[in-house]
């Protein structure tokens, strides 16, 4: 049963792509627009052998973890300290809640006049995609911790710091999860487009720089590799959830 | 016996949209040390309120309240609440060591204590469990075992035991019975069942319906340590228990006239 369902989710996208294939042989769609899937995994192994896709892949990489790790930690902090603090949060919400509906992909041109064209302006937007999602869940985590777990924490003698670290941090972790799992869906969104833009290297670069070259395998090469980096994180959080929530019930 | 707790005019009220709800007023009593007292009252009579003054998470606002201090080295208080509020991201030996740990123990003191209180409550084989893989009254239990191996001056215990079933009731009053007897600690202990109050309890403390205050204090002079089988064919126990229904009735009839 369970092999069963396993199969018939692969069965789906192993089928299409072989009528794509099919498709692209027998002249019913073009190849320009849509290349057959195996000239496409051709391209795939020509970009990998030449080292050019591990350049774009790392250059990338670098920009999503500083980024992460830039726009992540103090969001995070900031966050439990608005759930914990109500004067903070009345202080700060406002700033939060107007800037967030501002699309970040619009803001690349003031980021890049800011930051220049450099690495920068990449780990920059990232950090604001990741900063978002990552405050508001953390916020909303804390808030959602009962009362009386603080109360504990108080009538237990625990400091400010430790009620942080033993009440407000763990209770609040499913929910920041949450945030940092929807913080790299936003950073891989705006990584790409950031390297679009007055970038030599990169995923991003790779799709865009294909695209003046009317060079199509491997743009789709760039957004095979994209998709395969999303899913590959969302294994990775989906482990790390496992191993730093070992207490829900849930998973 | 030296008094260990000491409330005089203690009021309490809680400012609402519409009016001050009076939760506690104008309480006095003392209680020595070493005594296991309990409180029995109708619902919202303001026995959680008495008890979270005691702990220091609520303000009084007027009269005075106070525990003598004996020992700077031991907290003051620690409370076992009501309801469930072990952390369900701690393990059942984290849980019990929190108190500890908060308060700097080194770790081989806490390794003994902890593996001590989690024995005499049977918990010892579930410390690696989270509080989500055990039942309702193992979880009581933690939150036992957590205020015990804080070794605090008072232990303060609301309605620890009102969530159980009968079975499991009877069988955490003994241990708690037999815990206590090792330490006699000063106990402050809320309750809606008279039958356990006259169980437990050295003293019982009958408050009247809503605004909270004293309408009867009564000593139970049933031998320790007991029995709570052999206890209740002791003609006095029913006696006693019979007593305190008496002026409990009318309180309750009185919330339930105010209700309705
Ligand atoms: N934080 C609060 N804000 C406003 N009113 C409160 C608050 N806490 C308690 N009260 C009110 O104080 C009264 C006493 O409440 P308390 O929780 O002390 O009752 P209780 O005797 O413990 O009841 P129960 O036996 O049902 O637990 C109630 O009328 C309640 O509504
Ligand atoms: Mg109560």
């Amino acid at each position: 049963m369970f092999f069963g369902e396993r199969l018939i989710g692969i069965i789906s996208p192993l089928l299409l792509l072989a009528v794509w294939e099919v498709f692209v042989r027998v002249g019913w769609i073009s190849p320009q627009f849509f290349p057959a899937p195996s000239s496409i995994v051709e391209a795939l192994i020509k970009l990998s052998r030449s080292g050019e896709l591990w350049l774009n892949v790392s250059a990338s990489l670098r920009r999503l973890v500083f980024g992460f790790v830039i726009g992540g930690v103090p969001a995070l902090v900031l966050g439990i300290i608005m759930g914990l603090s109500r004067p903070i949060r009345l202080f700060i919400d406002p700033l939060i809640a107007s800037t967030y509906p501002i699309p970040k992909s619009a803001l690349l041109p003031l980021v890049l006049l800011i930051f220049g064209l450099g690495e920068n302006s990449k780990i920059a937007m990232v950090a604001m995609g990741v900063f978002y999602p990552v405050i508001m869940n953390t916020v909303t985590g804390v808030l959602q911790i009962p009362k009386i777990y603080f109360d504990v924490g108080a009538n237990f003698g625990a400091s400010r710091w430790e009620i942080f670290r033993t009440v407000a941090l763990p209770g609040a972790a499913p929910f920041i999860v949450t945030g940092i799992k929807l913080g790299i869906g936003m950073g891989l969104i705006l990584i790409a487009i950031a390297e679009m833009v007055g970038a030599d290297s990169g995923l991003g670069y790779m799709i865009w720089n294909a695209w003046q070259l009317m060079d199509v395998e491997t743009m789709y090469v760039g957004l095979l590799v994209i998709a395969f980096l999303g899913f590959v994180f969302t294994l990775l959080l989906d482990e790390l959830e496992r191993w730093l929530l070992p207490w829900r019930k849930t998973i | 016996m030296s008094t260990k707790i000491a409330l005089s005019n203690l009021s309490k009220s809680f400012p609402s949209r519409s009016a001050v709800i009076t939760a506690i007023d104008n309480v006095s009593l003392d209680i020595s040390s070493g005594t296991f007292c309990v409180i029995v009252g109708p619902s919202g009579c303001g026995k959680t309120t008495l008890l979270r003054i005691a702990a220091g998470l609520e303000n009084k606002t007027s009269g005075e309240f106070s525990i003598v201090r004996e020992d700077l080295r031991r907290p003051l208080n620690a409370m076992v609440f009501q309801g469930d509020s072990i952390f369900p991201w701690m393990s059942v030996w984290d849980n019990a060591a929190y108190g500890l740990k908060m308060r700097g123990v080194g770790s081989g003191e806490i390794r003994e204590i902890v593996s001590h209180y989690l024995d005499r409550t049977g918990l010892l084989r579930f410390s690696e469990y989270f509080p989500h893989q055990l039942s309702g009254g193992m979880r009581q239990r933690v939150s036992i075992a957590r205020a015990f191996a804080n070794d605090p001056e008072v232990l303060l215990m609301d309605e620890p035991f009102s969530a159980l079933d009968e079975q499991n009731k009877l069988i955490l009053q003994e241990e708690l019975l037999r815990i206590w007897e090792e330490h006699k600690k000063t106990v402050l202990f809320i309750t809606h069942s008279v039958d356990e109050a006259v169980t437990l309890g050295d003293k019982i403390v009958v408050m009247t319906a809503s605004p909270g205050r004293i309408k009867a204090v009564v000593d139970i002079d049933l031998p320790r340590p007991r029995n709570i089988l052999e206890l209740r064919r002791d003609p006095k126990f029913g006696k006693l228990v019979f007593q305190i229904w008496g002026y409990l009735r009318a309180e309750v009839d009185a919330a339930r006239a105010r209700a309705s």
